[in-house]
């Protein structure tokens, strides 16, 4: 792919996280002012949210946006280094298969804690 | 020594990519972006694995949470959260100026000379603004 089409992606992945990223943080840091939930961190708000569909959606696409934005701007910062084509394909491999790596595991949880619920019931 | 291919002479080394120049307001404000994003990055990689947590059930995320439960990590949540109101503002305006919206239209080099650069100012500092406003209510929100 070319790096204009990735840079256009990374532009994009950083109009999601602002939305999802600016209400994730709404919840768990200024919920007292906005009158939101009263212990963000606490496990029936925790379980709450993570048994919804809505923030189960949420999560996976936030988790995909920013790992794509974060990683691709960290290899752009990396590659202003003047590094060897070698180096440079070495980093892109492993940024890909690091992110991949987590991307699964995110989605895993958040599938998997969402479906909790049925497993209780 | 021969150039590598696309490559510009790179004298500078690492302090070129630290700041090699004259910085002005934006290249600073452009510089804390990166920094902040670099910031949040290796925090969401681990926040990752913390909130993985939760698949163990309610024991488990409760013992991992009263690991967090010190000043040491509730100032350094803030810190993350102060980075994110910082790179989110700051990054709507590079994303705008990035396609042109923030620049003016191109004019002929005639004195006296318009500049790109303070046409995009007042937004910086808008912007600037609107992020200590969100990083004082959070810190209002988590430390009272």
């Amino acid at each position: 792919m070319r790096e204009s089409t990735l840079w256009f992606w990374h532009i994009i992945a950083g109009a999601v996280i602002l939305v999802l990223l600016g209400l994730h943080m709404a919840i768990m840091h200024l919920d007292e002012i906005l009158g939101l939930y009263m212990d963000p961190t606490g496990w029936e708000s925790v379980i709450a949210r993570s048994q919804q569909g809505f923030f189960m959606v949420t999560y996976i696409l936030l988790l995909g946006a920013a790992l794509y934005h974060g990683l691709y701007g960290f290899r752009t910062i990396l590659f202003e280094l003047n590094l060897r084509k070698g180096t440079q394909k070495l980093i892109t491999w492993l940024f890909l298969i690091g992110g991949l790596f987590l991307f699964v595991y995110g989605t895993y949880v958040a599938i998997a804690v969402y479906q909790m619920k049925e497993v209780a019931s | 020594m021969a150039e590598r291919a696309n490559h510009y002479p790179n004298k500078l080394g690492l302090w070129g990519w630290l700041g090699g120049g004259r910085y002005g307001l934006e290249r600073y404000a452009y510089a804390l972006h990166r920094l902040t994003g670099m910031g949040i990055l290796f925090y969401f990689v681990l926040h990752i694995f913390v909130t993985g947590s939760r698949l163990g059930g309610a024991q488990k995320w409760a013992a991992e949470m009263g690991f967090f439960e010190n000043n040491l990590f509730k100032f350094g949540e803030y810190l993350v959260y102060a980075a994110f109101a910082y790179h989110a503002l700051n990054g709507i305006r590079l994303g705008l100026t990035e396609l042109g919206f923030l620049m003016g239209k191109p004019t002929r080099p005639l004195y006296p000379y318009r500049s790109a650069v303070m046409r995009q100012r007042p937004v910086l500092i808008v912007v600037m603004v609107l992020a200590a406003v969100l990083i004082i209510a959070g810190g209002v929100d988590l430390f009272e």
